[in-house]
């Protein structure tokens, strides 16, 4: 199953990247592969964006916005509220 | 391959976190207590018995949600030594169940975090399931102290919540990812801590998501309720003759057209998820709309109600039920929030404007 993709914000940094693997470690949906001793986007179209990754990633090569998708913390967000989420 | 020396860093925390603290034996699922270095830790079971499936049940059926919780600490199963693993879960009895269901017969710890009864992975991305918490559990459990090794169990899910190499450089444990699933942890501990590619992914097969089909129908329910009723008051005051026969003539048609759009987002939207097209929820919850309100517009007119009134019950089925659809975004495994957020700036005016546009039908019809 594969969700709206043209908005994902993943970005992979090769330069910082060290190849350590926590990123494929964590990835729920396989998004990354290490490939020659880098890290590298396998299936970048399969990111729910929860940020595991850039949690995991020693040396912050990793970025995305992560964040809670539930439509209360997206209405919330554009009401500009501060309110609980689920 | 263990390090030979890590050093734990001092870490800024609050005043009182990481104060010495056991979770008590005082509570139903507890069988007893095991002494450690530390002092007594609850024994817990792998079997489950009635009153915890009772409390599953409720919960599936969004009664009491956020209240099935359990002490947040360190908890024992079997007869743990200082060599025992450690496994790592939140506060949601739910949660805290399938772990030590999974891991009946063996001889583990179970570090429960404090995550105010949210599962392991919702509770990673609001950060209660995270870092801070883990360094403050472990150390208000003394686990230095309980085991001799440096190894953490932790669920990949709670990865989004807790970065590993924080956790080593702050406490000297090493984090773990196990798999997804709490169900796969014996397999994963038998084969040497490690998980295949297919634990390690996160799926949504039809009976995961059949399970989060009532919770979904109640929370529909409760919105759904509330606009059926208007919809019965308004056509009792409309109509000639006693309340009731007018609440349920006129009003009756649109307050089914509500609950048919609430079970079309709620109900078919999760059971038929991958069959329905689109890839935006909003739009799987519009085709889901449109089966049952086909069904429903031709029973309408097969009772001889107008097209005005037809065309108005079939508006409001598509809106709840894209509405309703593009809600379980919210319990799905796979949306993203980038995503969820260009989805609904797109779909809520098509939804609201069906929805008023269908009510304004209904209240033209009345006149």
């Amino acid at each position: 199953m594969r969700y709206l993709d043209e908005v994902l914000s993943l970005e992979l940094n090769h330069e910082r990247c060290v190849g350590c693997g926590m990123c494929a470690v964590v990835c729920p949906h396989r998004v990354f592969a290490v490939e020659a001793g880098k890290a590298v986007l396998r299936a970048r179209e399969q990111c729910m964006e929860c940020g595991a990754c850039m949690r995991n990633c020693p040396t912050g090569a990793i970025f995305v916005e992560a964040g809670e998708g539930c439509l209360r913390a997206v209405i919330n967000e554009l009401l500009g509220i501060d309110g609980p989420c689920c | 391959m263990k390090p030979l020396v890590t050093l734990p860093m001092a870490r800024p925390a609050p005043e009182d976190a990481g104060r010495f603290c056991l979770p008590s034996v005082e509570q139903s699922f507890v069988i007893g207590s095991i002494s450690s270095p530390v002092g007594p830790v609850p024994l817990v079971g792998g079997r489950l018995g009635w009153q915890d499936r009772l409390g599953h049940w409720r919960v599936r059926w969004n009664i009491g949600r956020d209240r099935f919780r359990i002490e947040p600490g360190l908890y024992g199963m079997g007869r743990p030594d200082r060599e025992s693993p450690v496994v790592v879960t939140a506060n949601y009895k739910l949660s805290f169940d399938r772990v030590r269901q999974a891991l009946t017969g063996r001889n583990v710890w179970i570090l429960v975090l404090e995550t105010r009864g949210i599962n392991v992975w919702c509770a990673a991305g609001k950060g209660t399931f995270g870092t801070g918490e883990l360094l403050d559990r472990i150390e208000a459990s003394r686990l230095d102290r309980v085991v001799s090794h440096r190894r953490l169990l932790v669920p990949q899910l709670g990865a989004t919540g807790v970065a590993a190499h924080e956790v080593r450089k702050y406490s000297g444990f090493h984090v773990v990812y196990g798999p997804v699933s709490a169900e796969d942890l014996p397999r994963f501990l038998d084969s040497g801590w490690q998980a295949t590619a297919e634990m390690r992914t996160k799926r949504f097969p039809f009976f995961e998501r059949l399970v989060l089909v009532p919770v979904e129908l109640m929370q529909g329910l409760q919105k759904g309720i509330v606009l059926a009723g208007i919809f019965l008051l308004v056509g009792g005051l409309a109509g000639q003759g006693s309340f009731l026969n007018a609440a349920l003539e006129l009003g009756g048609i649109p307050a089914l057209a509500v609950l048919t759009g609430v079970a079309a987002g709620t109900v078919l939207t999760p059971l038929l998820l991958p069959w329905l097209p689109g890839r935006a929820f909003s739009i799987k919850g519009l085709f889901a709309g449109l089966i049952p309100g086909f069904f429903q517009g031709t029973w309408l007119a097969a009772t001889g109600q107008p097209p005005l009134r037809l065309l108005s019950s079939f508006l409001i089925t598509l809106a709840l039920g894209s509405w309703f659809g593009m809600a379980f975004t919210g319990a799905s495994t796979y949306t993203s929030p980038n995503g969820v957020r260009r989805e609904m700036l797109r779909a809520i005016p098509w939804q609201w404007g069906a929805l008023l546009f269908g009510v304004g039908l209904w209240l033209w019809s009345l006149f």
